[in-house]
């Protein structure tokens, strides 16, 4: 429709470019036509369900009665239940050892891979990334299997050896092993990010450093990382949004160790729990808004933290 | 790069250290692979072999093909149908989730208009809210118009790809001058001409990258369909896996499911192993163009 070009179009064409702003007023609209159909979508699909749910948190189904206007009871009732918090606090203990082991082999990684000194760059770059593109299911269903006492090889080799075998599934066991899961697929993702970050630097940079007598690390540690810090902060960001919503590892487990996760093993899990068990709508909806705060929080903490930190090193 | 001084010191030294280097790596290579190999193998035994024989080494007897047989064939065939659906609902939610991310990206990046800052920023941050928050309102929202337990309980929401609008938007930001949109103003093409015979043509790159991300996002998708679906014929790879895997779990593996789970997960992570070996250059590219802002 708009392939055609016209008369006022054209009068306006022959008025050069200084016409150019006035038309430019004229199409105040188009952006907007562009950007129509995502944002359809995104309210329909993203902005009404959370209007929705903001909503019926602050009812309550009740057995008697139907339904009420409960106020902030729910949030009230979410900010003293000990099985959400005791899910929050998990993951927190979590992240805490997950994420910096995770993202500082990453960041080697990539520091390696990005020096050059190293044979078979490639066969490591893409064999680091390949776990990312298996589904968490499935890599929690194999590690499972690896992990597992009946068939697991790493039991079958301790057996082999007469040690005593760790029982990877156990309660004390079970959150390493949750997080060496998520570990394994999503090093290589944050490997690839700063690499690529890396990749991007100019190469000059690097040989005026070494002129000046820095050595390789010296030159990685104080010039590189902390011109890629951009993109370390956004792998951090990602990482501290995707441990606070951990739901399908748990989850493939809990049915692999139902003794050792319950049904509020992390908040997300005890969301799906709320709404499809117990049929509680209205509270697991206030939960979900709880843990979304939490990791507004923690995100913005971060970002704080880090602001301060590029502060003072000015 | 290479030092000039003192060259056979150092380039015996660049040898040794290049020797380090390659074997610690080397060692989270094996990491990497390991749980991919133990599926391979895993795959060729039987349900007694998979307790009878060391879980990170064949048997004598190969039995994938019949795995595979049962695979196809239990319960009718189900997994073929779970597979056709991951397939049918990644295809086209990737599609239509990127042609409307790229639209919105060129607009964020070329136009100036009332708005753009906290509309993009209200899109970049939706990506914090959690899974739950939007999939059990969707959930119920979905059952009062009738749509949960259909194909487009899940495809609908997931044509919804903000990460895409983002990668698009600093894609096109670099790549497309706005000297060539003005000359294309200048003789007189309209905005949608420019958009779709100009910049769609440099955003190819970019494209592809957005389709296989929301492809692989989709396909790898767990929650989503979980909640939405729930006629086992309607079912994802992932959430098929799942619950064959809590049958098993459940039957305290009498049903002989383990090899079933197995060779279906193998089944079921070829095609996007395939898909990332095969463009491995626009995975780098999107990564690339998404950690420069």
């Amino acid at each position: 429709m708009s392939s055609q070009v016209s008369p006022e179009e054209k009068s306006q064409r022959s008025e050069g470019p200084s016409a150019g702003g006035r038309r430019w007023r004229q199409q105040a609209w188009v952006p907007y036509l562009f950007l129509m159909p995502f944002m359809v979508l995104f309210v329909i699909f993203l902005v009404l369900p959370l209007v929705y749910a903001l909503g019926i948190s602050v009812f309550e189904t009740r057995l008697v009665g139907g339904t009420a206007f409960v106020g902030l009871d729910n949030y009230l009732r979410a900010f003293g239940d000990a099985n959400f918090w005791q899910g929050v606090r998990r993951m927190v203990v979590f992240g805490v050892f997950q994420v910096p082991i995770m993202l500082g082999l990453a960041l080697v990684f990539a520091l390696v891979l990005d020096s050059g000194i190293i044979w078979l760059r490639n066969l490591f770059r893409l064999g680091f990334y390949l776990p990312y593109a298996v589904p968490s299911v499935v890599a929690a269903l194999i590690w499972g299997y690896l992990y597992g006492p009946s068939f697991g090889p790493f039991t079958q080799l301790a057996e082999l050896l007469n040690f005593p075998a760790p029982n990877f599934l156990s309660n004390t066991w079970m959150l390493a092993s949750i997080a060496n899961i998520v570990t394994w697929t999503f090093t290589g993702y944050n490997m690839i990010i700063m690499y690529a970050a890396l990749q991007s630097l100019p190469a000059e940079l690097e040989d005026a450093a070494a002129v000046d007598g820095a050595k390789g690390w010296q030159i990685a540690l104080y010039i590189k990382v902390p011109l890629i810090r951009s993109a370390i902060f956004l792998t951090v960001i990602f990482s501290i949004i995707g441990t606070l919503q951990l739901f399908t590892e748990p989850r493939i487990m809990w049915a692999i160790a139902p003794q050792v996760i319950g049904d509020h093993y992390t908040p997300n899990l005890y969301a799906y729990t709320l709404a499809f068990t117990n049929q509680e709508y209205n509270y697991s909806a206030a939960i979900s808004f709880v843990l979304g705060a939490v990791v507004v929080v923690f995100s913005y903490t971060f970002m704080l933290l880090t602001n301060r930190g590029e502060l003072r090193s000015r | 790069m290479t030092p000039v001084a003192g060259k056979t010191t150092s380039s015996r030294k660049l040898r040794r250290k290049r020797g380090i280097n390659t074997i610690l790596l080397f060692i989270f290579l094996i990491y990497s692979f390991l749980p991919l190999f133990y599926l391979i193998v895993s795959s060729t035994k039987s349900n007694a072999e998979l307790f009878s024989s060391f879980g990170l080494w064949f048997t004598s007897a190969f039995h994938l093909f019949s795995n595979l047989r049962e695979v196809f064939t239990h319960d009718d065939g189900i997994y073929l149908n779970w597979l056709w659906n991951t397939a049918y609902y990644s295809v086209v939610s990737a599609v239509g989730a990127t042609f409307v991310a790229t639209i919105a990206g060129y607009a964020f990046a070329k136009f100036r208009f009332r708005g753009r800052t906290p509309l993009f920023a209200l899109i970049l941050g939706s990506i914090m809210i959690p899974q739950t928050a939007l999939a059990i309102p969707l959930y119920l929202l979905l059952s009062k118009v009738a749509l949960v337990n259909t194909p487009l309980a899940f495809i609908l929401p997931s044509l919804v790809f903000p990460f895409g609008v983002y990668l698009m938007r600093v894609y096109a930001e670099q790549s497309i001058p706005d000297e060539l949109l003005d000359a294309a103003r200048v003789d007189g093409a309209g905005e949608f001409r420019i958009f779709f015979r100009v910049a769609l043509r440099i955003l190819a790159p970019g494209f592809v990258t957005v389709l296989l991300f929301s492809f692989v996002f989709t396909w790898n998708n767990y929650f989503l369909p979980l909640i939405v679906l729930n006629d086992p014929t309607l079912y994802t790879i992932t959430v098929g896996l799942a619950a064959w895997n809590s049958q098993a779990s459940a039957g305290g593996g009498a049903q002989a499911l383990f090899p079933l789970i197995i060779t279906g997960s193998l089944v079921g992570i070829v095609p996007i192993i395939v898909a990332f070996l095969f463009l491995q250059r626009f995975w780098q590219g999107g990564l690339t163009f998404g950690s420069l802002k």
